[in-house]
């Protein structure tokens, strides 16, 4: 065999693909996969019976129950608000545009007990909502609208994030098209623009649902944390660590991770449906 | 439906579009507009979509006026350069799109809308792609489908834009032939915006040439191919070799330039500029002629050669090889101008605008 011989191979941009692709692989292992393992092996240790009487206390189905509540809240809440504020910097020109788009990603930035307390702050009976609120017998603070308001502050960032830049991209030209024949600019809108942006939009409220389910630090501020009440699920699970109840811990941390990866699989699902003319080549 | 178009301006912050345009367009009319880029031709087309707004002037349709109505409201037939297809249409629900969008009172039912699509695809022959979705199609398919989609509600005026910019030349020409015979069998308005030439002859009853905003010319081939209105016209038809000549009672006299073809013309005497195509110049032989070849390339049927002036002027020849003579590198020659546009040079006057403005656009 000549040198010629050898099979020509295509260059890559990035050098080492076995390099790149161990080091990713390593990362998602030492990171990620481990503590999830890790998780699902101490669960495991207690046993299906004890995990069942952990996980279907009143305490815990509460817990669970009202983070599942707050989160959806807070995410319809975002689906609608968030949708409108990237219409907003994608369509619209206006003085301090560019100071609003980066103080969109302030949420992110900010520790979420910053978060907590200024909400908690501005909401308590004599904050400045508060005193507006409470006469009116809409009491925020150490109810559910709290953790659910603290929830939406800290992921609305997941769903302009993502549907900003699909609709930078959206080709103007498909709207003249939908009104050189004959579309309102509300036809336009659900028949044009919003199919386009839907599978952006699906993923930036899975990610801000998930996000509000693991939500911590702007929560236990603001929610008052009365067992059954106000007490979120990740809350729950921080207690029982604080009493070395590491299986209780580990079977409600199991329980939030089972909703995340639900979550996360309808969502993929949702996305691929709302994209299947993408996958269509010739 | 005629369209007239009356004094229309239009600018873009500090750049003019448009400067002053007149046209009419009669019932059932092919026409093109043919310009460089940055012409006005493509802000001219979407004025009359009502996609954009001109600063001043008239658009009046049938005698209505167009600029009291929306876009949505002149049922008008777009095609988009890029087709603008909706992505997550198949085809049969893009070319429904325009019929499913009317007003419950007028919108055909679910049914007549399907006949009037599977009518449509057959007649531009897409049937077979009713539910393929845009991205699994050609360029030329898309072209179809995207004037399928402007004809489905029946246009009152159907505008294009670019229409075959995108695509190979083999199925430039087929699709031309094809859009012909669509025009004829719809017998709608029909106003395309090109810069290709060729194009823009074979398909359209008249061309109108535009160039920086206006109007340079307008007519049919042959019209525009023999007899530029402008300088600007010349350059763009390929009439690149630019000549000084002197007039003396219609009749044009260069050095080393034989013009005796041209038709005498009843222009001032002085200084004037013959705009020739390279195809149209012969070089003859002359031991004393004050014109010397400096390139001579060969592409097989035919020579093209420079040559430059003793002053400096260059020109550019295009002949047949077969009835080419003789010519070596450097050999003294005269020009023989086989047929020109003459046009006197611009005065230099900086008070007043020049009735013949000397464009910078280099024709493509």
């Amino acid at each position: 065999m000549t040198a010629a011989a050898a099979p020509f191979r295509a260059k890559r941009v990035l050098p080492g693909f076995t390099l790149s692709l161990g080091t990713t692989l390593l990362y998602m292992v030492l990171i990620v996969l481990i503590p999830i393992a890790a998780l699902i092996l101490k669960g495991a240790e207690i046993g299906p019976a004890r995990f069942w009487t952990i996980v279907s206390s009143d305490r815990a189905v509460a817990a669970f129950r009202i983070t599942l509540t707050a989160a959806a809240i807070a995410t319809a809440f975002n689906a609608v608000y968030g949708l409108l504020m990237a219409w907003v910097l994608v369509r619209h020109d206006f003085p301090g545009k560019r100071l609003l788009d980066a103080m969109m990603d302030v949420p992110f930035a900010l520790p979420t007990a910053v978060a907590g307390l200024s909400l908690t702050a501005l909401f308590s009976a004599n904050g400045w909502f508060g005193q507006v609120l409470h006469p009116a017998g809409i009491p925020v603070v150490y109810t559910i609208w709290g953790i659910a308001l603290a929830m939406a502050f800290t992921s609305i960032p997941f769903v302009v994030r993502t549907v900003q830049p699909v609709l930078e991209d959206l080709d103007p030209a498909l709207e003249q098209a939908a009104e050189t024949l004959g579309a309102t600019p509300w036809q336009v809108f659900t028949r044009v623009v919003f199919p386009a942006i839907l599978p952006a939009w699906l993923a930036g409220c899975t990610t801000a649902f998930a996000r509000s389910l693991g939500e911590f630090g702007a929560i236990v501020f603001i929610a008052g944390n009365l067992p059954g009440q106000t007490e979120i699920a990740a809350l729950l699970a921080y207690i029982r660590l604080e009493e070395f109840d590491y299986n209780g811990a580990a079977a409600i941390a199991l329980v939030l991770l089972g909703f995340a990866l639900v979550l996360l699989i309808v969502s993929n699902i949702l996305q691929s449906w709302a994209a299947r003319h993408r996958r269509a080549t010739a | 439906m005629s369209i007239t178009i009356a004094g229309m301006t239009k600018r873009f912050d500090r750049t003019e579009v448009l400067r002053g345009i007149d046209l009419s367009v009669e019932a059932g009319e092919l026409l093109a507009l043919l310009g460089p880029s940055g012409s006005g031709k493509t802000t001219l087309l979407k004025i009359i979509a009502g996609l954009e707004w001109p600063d001043a002037g008239q658009l009046r349709v049938e005698g209505q006026d167009w600029l009291q109505l929306a876009a949505r409201d002149r049922r008008i037939g777009f095609v988009f350069q890029n087709y603008a297809l909706f992505p997550h249409m198949r085809v049969r629900d893009n070319i429904a799109f325009g019929l499913s969008v009317r007003p419950r009172a007028d919108r055909p039912a679910k049914a007549q809308i399907a006949a009037t699509v599977d009518e449509l695809m057959a007649f531009l022959q897409i049937d077979h792609l009713a539910d393929r979705y845009p991205a699994q199609l050609s360029g030329g398919q898309r072209q179809r489908v995207a004037l399928g989609r402007a004809l489905a509600i029946q246009p009152r005026v159907l505008l294009l834009d670019e229409p075959f910019g995108a695509l190979d030349a083999a199925i430039r020409r087929d699709l031309r032939r094809w859009l012909r015979s669509v025009h004829e069998a719809t017998g709608s308005t029909t106003i395309f915006v090109t810069h290709d030439q060729e194009e823009a002859f074979e398909l359209a009853d008249r061309v109108v040439v535009m160039g920086d905003g206006r109007i340079a010319q307008i007519g049919d081939a042959d019209q525009i191919h023999d007899h530029p209105a402008t300088p600007f016209v010349a350059r763009f038809m390929g009439a690149t070799v630019e000549l000084p000549v002197t007039l003396a009672a219609g009749r044009a006299q260069g050095s080393g330039l034989d013009l005796t073809a041209l038709p005498r013309r009843a222009l001032p005497d002085g200084p004037a500029q013959v705009f020739v195509r390279p195809a149209d110049l012969r070089a003859v032989p002359d031991a004393g002629g004050p014109w010397h070849i400096t390139s001579r390339v060969s592409t097989g049927a035919d020579l093209r050669l420079t040559a430059r002036h003793d002053s400096g002027t260059e020109a550019e020849i295009q002949m047949p090889r077969r009835d080419a003579p003789a010519l070596a590198q450097g050999a003294p020659v005269t020009l023989r101008v086989e047929a020109g546009a003459i046009f006197p040079s611009p005065r230099i006057d900086t008070t007043a605008p020049s009735i013949l403005p000397r464009h910078k656009e280099i024709a493509r």
